[in-house]
């Protein structure tokens, strides 16, 4: 019986938060010169950059579609982000994630918007501590702000999960490996529209209901942090009053 | 009606409910006005628009263009217009009417990495952009400092009536020739001139979205009030008003919106090459 204790009697999980607590999260603007528009994330321990680029010509042509834009993700692991080495070359797990990430940004962007173009989303994970598909989407799409695409919403995202049958925010690395399921969710905050929804483990229906409800809960909160930072990055100390206030009010909250 | 005035948003963000015309980086969802990009949200009385503060550049027709040659076919060039999409400059548009590709050197006219200014005279997302260089102030740029900025700091530094780039101009002796597309071309006198304007325009890129710019600028290039007004009074560069340009086709659609974009409020001017 050596398994790890995810919980103690106090409540508190391996790193001292309660079953509510999102990770320290910390994004900042435009990190990349060079792309259109960039962010970095730290969601905990992770640590990720995205750089989006365009819209711009399609190369090969032959992907540019007539009535919208293509939108390409890549997520990428470095190979110095986990404790062993991890292959460069794209895993199954990163293609997946790729594609799940892509979906969870498509209903924001207004793609039609940009017919023949491209968008290309790079994610690259330079740490990795479990939850990195929900920091990268959430960095994503503050960068696709910052590179000006059009879209509806942000995306935010945030996982949930089971650990010692009781349900928690934002699984950690640790507990995402033992605990007992873990759920991503991205988010369209003002839409009130869910984009990623996938479930690793088993939950009982009022499980599942209660899980899904934290997440998003957790996705309100990671937009409110995404927003601080757009707000911060363009209008600086530059706000007027009404916002300011605004602001303070949604600290408090 | 309800006023809104310089109110910071970003994707997403409701601007207003109730029945308002959406303008320009706005869309409309159950009587919401939604923004869809960073920006300045503002209301008239058509409708509610976003002057976006970040963002490449989108061609639009009539805007004037600062285009690199890229290649040429046996009937046009390509022209390197820095968006999503190239443009094509016909042939016609140089030779005249008699143009034969048998007979005429394109590449005499126009060789690959010129630098051209150019209208913009059809453009609707599903066809690449065409270009004419046959009028008043068009045609290929023959010297100057190559300078790329954000296109939507374009009007910016333009100013109001072109108040920010004459002081510009005025205060370091260069001529600025700005494109829609965000490049510029700066000649002067000499090089130490040319290398403030660079700061200068620099300053105002980064600096756009903050009040009292000019005056910032200003101070930067030790310009006094007094004499850049009369200076500016006595100036005849000549103002192009935009906003009688946009194509009438143009429905209510985002992106052909710009059209009219940032322009209402500033109304851009090209500097004629001297």
């Amino acid at each position: 019986m050596d398994q790890t204790i995810l919980i103690d009697e106090n409540g508190k999980r391996t790193d001292g938060r309660s079953s509510d607590d999102l990770r320290d999260i910390k994004i900042t603007i435009g990190v990349l010169k060079n792309a259109d528009g960039s962010a970095s994330i730290e969601f905990g321990k992770n640590k990720i950059m995205v750089a989006v680029y365009g819209p711009r010509e399609v190369h090969p042509k032959h992907m540019a579609l007539p009535d919208r834009c293509v939108l390409r993700c890549r997520y990428h692991m470095s190979p110095f982000s986990t404790d062993t080495r991890k292959n460069p070359a794209p895993s199954r797990r990163e293609v997946e994630i790729s594609k799940v990430m892509r979906e969870a940004l498509e209903p924001a962007i207004m793609l039609e918007d940009y017919p023949r173009a491209a968008i290309d989303v790079f994610v690259e994970v330079l740490q990795a501590d479990g939850g990195s598909r929900c920091a990268g989407i959430a960095a994503a799409s503050v960068a696709l702000a910052d590179a000006g695409v059009n879209m509806k919403d942000l995306v935010a995202a945030c996982a949930a999960g089971k650990v010692n049958d009781k349900i928690v925010l934002d699984i950690n690395d640790i507990e995402d490996k033992e605990g007992s399921a873990d759920m991503p969710v991205a988010y369209l905050p003002n839409l009130e529209q869910i984009t990623l929804l996938q479930l690793d483990g088993i939950l009982d229906e009022s499980q599942f209901n209660e899980c899904l409800e934290k997440a998003i809960h957790g996705c309100k909160m990671v937009y409110e942090i995404q927003r601080k930072a757009l707000i911060e990055k363009y209008f600086g100390n530059d706000l007027p009053e009404g916002e300011e206030k605004e602001l303070e009010e949604n600290k408090e909250n | 009606m309800l006023e809104i005035k310089k109110r910071y948003v970003i994707p997403g963000d409701v601007i207003i409910e109730g029945n308002y015309r959406p303008l320009m980086n706005v869309i409309k969802k159950d009587n919401f006005i939604i923004a869809t990009r960073i920006g300045i949200a503002e209301s008239s009385k058509d409708g509610i628009k976003v002057i976006p503060l970040s963002g490449v550049y989108i061609p639009r027709i009539n805007d004037i263009v600062i285009g690199k040659i890229v290649d040429n076919s046996s009937l046009s060039w390509e022209v390197d217009i820095n968006a999503c999409f190239s443009a094509h400059l016909p042939a016609q548009d140089v030779f005249g009417r008699d143009f034969s590709p048998a007979k005429d050197d394109m590449k005499k006219r126009l060789a690959p990495g010129d630098l051209v200014t150019a209208r913009i005279i059809t453009f609707d997302r599903t066809r690449d952009p065409m270009l004419t260089i046959q009028e008043k102030d068009l045609g290929k740029i023959s010297n100057g400092e190559f300078l790329k900025i954000s296109s939507t700091r374009v009007p910016r530094l333009i100013g109001k009536r072109g108040s920010m780039i004459q002081t510009i101009e005025q205060a370091t002796q260069t001529r600025i020739l700005i494109g829609q597309n965000g490049i510029l071309v700066i000649t002067g006198k000499n090089d130490e001139g040319i290398a403030l304007a660079f700061k200068a325009i620099k300053l105002v890129e980064e600096e756009a979205h903050t009040s009292n710019l000019t005056q910032k600028v200003k101070d930067l290039l030790n310009v006094s009030e007094e004499i850049t007004q009369t200076e500016t009074n006595n100036s005849s560069v000549n103002n192009e008003d935009y906003v009688n340009n946009s194509n009438p086709d143009n429905n209510s659609n985002n992106m052909e919106n710009d059209n009219s974009s940032n322009i209402n409020t500033e109304s851009p001017k090209e500097v004629q090459p001297h």
